[in-house]
């Protein structure tokens, strides 16, 4: 961002990568999928590195409110600085912490998720999927807790799988009823407390009720927790876990 | 002396409707215990939450079965009503059935025939509640919370309808026999679609008989009301009337919206500010620092939140949609407005003890809920969908948890490091903020 702004040029979009999306193993191969996706849509988008910071979704929760505030106030004078007008996240905690938590502290941004996004591009013909290698394939959609419940965005991911011609199976518990992964909150920082059942293997057991082969998703975090969970069930070789973003890209083969 | 029941249904009336008053009134002070909130925004998106959802019964009927059975009770309650106004003219003024003298017949016939049918119905929809609870025995009516009272709570609301509801047909039966034998005062009036099968039951009585039937289940019937309409203020089953106030002030900003503390505000902006004098004296007239953060008892949550636990009817929904709850964690989220509500009743009784609230040595953290349930929670905002009266458990959890982050740092240590890691290094993990953008060379 900062070399946008030497040359003086505004961004069409930031890309907030969020944290996971910057160390995470895993998840950072979700961001690179998207940044392609990006690419071949002749978007011009811009992140912000090594300025960008937590967005104190973890903290807030968690009830530390001071530190969430430090962690908003920061970054909204460093987006704010560089007039940001839109942003556009592959984490569904990013995007709630930001859309809905930043404007009373004076950050007000137009937020998309990145499957809205995604969405959107195809909407506009700016970019074009089909079916590829996931054609008929049986997925079930996880819905992370803070795109869907917390925003009301369901169909924005749907209609990307859709749009990959996949057999869309759901799961018992979807949408508004879907059932967390077991990572918001903060969970994803802490052991859980004592039950008869981690969270994230209970809803794995739920995802491989429906037979699907893949498990896509939205959330870095609801990544981390499914991959566990289909470790845990020694089930790695008949279930992957894919964002849909990684979907669309890999159709493509990009 | 003929005026003798008139008069002992007048007191038995003022009685009845007078603890009640005082009762609620009790409620309105213990609410207003609570933090003031501002709850004026979006009058037209609450009123129409309102219509949808409580006079609509929208979330009830997410789940189809017990969302019927409920619209059964919920009509007749409230349509047979109109019933009960009869009762109450007829007792102050010892006329009989005094609306067929004032209506057109036919629309008098159309009403007390749709309250019997109606009556019929309360009693199906009350009879397979208790099924559910008492039979089928549904995971929701047996969790750890719902031992002793509260379970004994949800049956004798049931016996209650049920009784009333049998007193009613019963009533009107033994009225249909006195109507076809002529007798003074019982002038043919009413169709009766359900209690006539009750007839043959009751057929050859004397009319001496049938009119104390009559009149035995006319006294009890309104005698039960007014006892009714008492047990709420003891009981779980406020609902039917603060479901509505309820709705109205719930939540109407998006789910995943948790406020902001305006007091942290004030501070962090103060921190951040480069011109702020840190060692200025506090301005005259400026609000003195609040006196803590978070919640650890009832007083320091906000009175929609206090409304919240008067308001649950311990149906379960929530618990049975908590991801920590199905996979057997402490956590429930009823229980979260049980303890809310006990605590609270229980300073209400403090107060009406010392005429003020005098520390008791507990609060809601700790005595009520603990630990170990409010850290369970993922704040998935599944309780807060679930729930068809818009209570929010949500909103207790993390205002306590900010009490023990922000007053007490006693969060769980892992917690704690993650929190140092935001703090030093901008992300939850110990990896250094200059490597954030590693992920673009790496292949």
């Amino acid at each position: 961002m900062a070399e946008y702004m030497a040359q003086g040029k505004q961004p069409e979009v930031l890309f907030w990568v969020g944290c996971a999306g910057s160390f995470d193993d895993r998840a950072k191969k979700i961001t690179k999928a998207f940044v392609k996706l990006l690419h071949k849509a002749n978007i011009d988008f811009a992140v912000l590195g090594t300025e960008e910071s937590c967005t104190g979704d973890p903290a807030k929760r968690a009830g530390n409110e001071f530190l969430f505030q430090m962690q908003a106030m920061a970054n909204i004078e460093v987006l704010n600085g560089y007039g940001i007008k839109k942003i556009v996240t592959a984490c569904p905690h990013c995007f709630n912490t930001i859309g809905n938590e930043y404007p009373e502290l004076g950050g007000t941004y137009e937020i998309m998720h990145h499957t809205q996004f995604l969405k959107s591009l195809l909407d506009e013909g700016k970019l074009k999927v089909e079916g590829g290698k996931f054609k008929g394939k049986k997925i079930t959609f996880h819905d992370p807790c803070y795109l869907g419940r917390a925003n009301g965005e369901y169909e924005a991911p749907r209609n990307l799988l859709e749009k990959l011609e996949v057999e869309l199976v759901e799961m018992k518990r979807n949408k508004k009823h879907g059932m967390c992964c077991g990572a918001g909150g903060a969970q994803m920082f802490k052991e859980p407390e004592a039950g008869d059942k981690d969270v994230n293997v209970e809803r794995t057991e739920q995802a491989m009720e429906t037979s699907a082969k893949i498990i896509a998703t939205g959330c870095p975090f609801c990544m981390v927790m499914m991959t566990d969970g289909v470790k845990a069930k020694n089930a790695e070789e008949n279930v992957q876990v894919m964002d849909v973003a990684e979907m669309i890209a890999n159709a493509e083969d990009l | 002396m003929q005026y003798l029941p008139n008069i002992l249904f007048s007191i038995a009336l003022a009685a009845g409707i007078g603890y009640f008053t005082l009762n609620i009134r009790k409620i309105i002070r213990n609410i207003k215990l609570g933090q003031e909130v501002n709850a004026s925004d979006n009058k037209g998106q609450r009123w129409s939450n309102m219509v949808r959802i409580a006079l609509g019964q929208s979330k009830m009927v997410v789940r189809p079965i017990p969302g019927l059975l409920h619209i059964f009770v919920y009509v007749g309650f409230v349509i047979i009503n109109i019933e009960v106004l009869e009762i109450i003219i007829d007792g102050i003024f010892g006329t009989h059935r005094v609306l067929s003298t004032i209506l057109p017949e036919g629309l008098y016939n159309f009403l007390i025939g749709s309250f019997e049918i109606l009556a019929l119905l309360v009693l199906v929809g009350v009879i397979l509640f208790w099924t559910r609870r008492n039979i089928q025995k549904l995971k929701r009516f047996w969790n750890p919370e719902m031992k002793g009272w509260p379970k004994n709570d949800g049956n004798f609301i049931l016996y209650f309808e049920m009784v009333l509801m049998v007193l009613f047909l019963t009533m009107n039966a033994a009225d249909q026999s006195l109507q076809s034998l002529g007798a003074a005062h019982y002038v043919e009036a009413g169709s009766f679609p359900i209690s006539k099968f009750i007839v043959p039951l009751i057929d050859g009585f004397s009319e001496g008989t049938l009119f104390a039937i009559e009149r035995g289940a006319w006294w009890l019937h309104i005698l039960g009301i007014l006892i009714f309409l008492n047990y709420l203020y003891f009981s779980k089953h406020l609902h039917i009337l603060l479901a509505f106030p309820n709705v109205y002030f719930g939540k109407v900003t998006p789910k995943g919206k948790f406020k902001n503390l305006e007091s942290v505000t004030n501070e962090v902006k103060m921190m951040m500010d480069p011109n702020v004098d840190p060692f200025a004296a506090p301005a005259e007239g400026t609000q003195e620092a609040p006196s803590k953060f978070g919640a650890s008892d009832v007083m320091d949550l906000s009175r929609i939140q206090l409304l919240n636990a008067y308001t649950c009817t311990e149906c379960g929904r929530c618990t049975s949609e908590c991801p920590a709850n199905i996979t057997g964690k402490k956590l429930s989220p009823r229980k979260i407005m049980m303890d809310t509500r006990d605590r609270l009743e229980e300073i209400g009784k403090n107060i009406d003890k010392n005429g003020e609230f005098k520390p008791d040595g507990k609060q809601l953290l700790d005595d009520y809920i603990t630990r170990e349930e409010l850290w369970a929670c993922t704040t998935c905002n599944a309780c807060v969908e679930a729930c068809p009266v818009s209570i929010d458990p949500l909103s207790i959890i993390m205002d306590m948890r900010q009490y023990l982050v922000m007053e007490q740092s006693a969060a769980p240590t892992e917690l704690n490091v993650a929190m140092t890691n935001i703090e030093n290094n901008g992300a939850p993990w110990p990896y250094n903020q200059m490597d954030r953008l590693n992920w673009k060379n790496e292949n």
